[in-house]
């Protein structure tokens, strides 16, 4: 059971990781990402973060994500909800939860999905500080290299 | 009619840069078989200099929602999305 959801509405990690244990069976582990806009520059503090995405094509990424993940470990269930809009500094972002038998599948899908999300899936964030100014967040090199370790 | 029509969608800083989030192109206005890179040249006629952004290093370009290169062929009837290195999570 695959689900994926964007969204300008918040989520609560316990009412997904309930919907990942009522639609399987044989759970033996559970394991979550969540991200949150960071509070950054004190001298210029963040004031708001937008979130803009490619309506369509994100949710097939994050669909094709799940299925490229529950090929590569035995994954009985995997949800994903990310927000988009505008959020607050302290909000949350994105879910990322996968249930599995045992645990090391159910890290490293959680952990395989984010790394690919976030140099895959079409969401730009931009920063809006509190002086008024706003910039769009660069893409990380670290995020490329992060995949590296995916590579088989 | 539709049909004859490109869509091209353009997403965070190029949709700032170029002051729009979509246009439409009939594809009368496209050579055959044309390219992503020769779409370019065209929009940057239509649009202006500012459109020059869509030549960056880095901006990728989808077309029907799937990641291209510039190399690709566009049709008629086509989503074609310009967009710089994604940034969620």
């Amino acid at each position: 059971m695959l689900s994926v959801r964007v969204a300008e509405q918040d989520f609560s990690a316990d009412v997904e990781n309930s919907a990942l244990l009522e639609c399987t069976e044989g759970v033996g582990a559970l394991a979550n990402f969540i991200g949150v806009v960071r509070q950054s520059g004190q001298a210029n503090p963040l004031k708001e973060m937008w979130l803009e995405h490619y309506p369509g094509m994100t949710e097939h990424t994050l669909q094709n994500l799940l299925e490229r993940a529950a090929g590569r470990w035995p994954v009985l269930a995997a949800r994903v909800h990310h927000r988009v809009g505008a959020l607050q500094p302290g909000e949350q972002i994105v879910y990322v939860g996968v249930a599995a038998a045992h645990r090391q599948a159910a890290f490293d899908a959680c952990s395989f999905i984010m790394d690919f999300l976030k140099t895959e899936a079409p969401f730009w964030k931009k920063e809006i500080f509190a002086d008024g100014l706003e910039q769009w967040v660069a893409a990380r090199d670290n995020d490329r290299k992060a995949l590296g370790k995916w590579a088989k | 009619m539709s049909d004859s029509l490109i869509t091209i969608r353009f997403f965070a800083s190029l949709r700032e840069q170029l002051g729009r989030p979509a246009m439409e192109l009939a594809s009368e206005h496209l050579p055959d078989s044309a390219t992503v890179a020769e779409l370019i040249a065209v929009i940057v006629e239509r649009i202006g200099p500012q459109a020059d952004a869509l030549n960056g290093a880095d901006v990728q370009c989808a077309v029907n929602q799937q990641i291209v290169s510039h190399a690709e062929s566009i049709r008629a009837g086509d989503e074609v999305a310009f967009f710089p290195p994604v940034t969620g999570g």
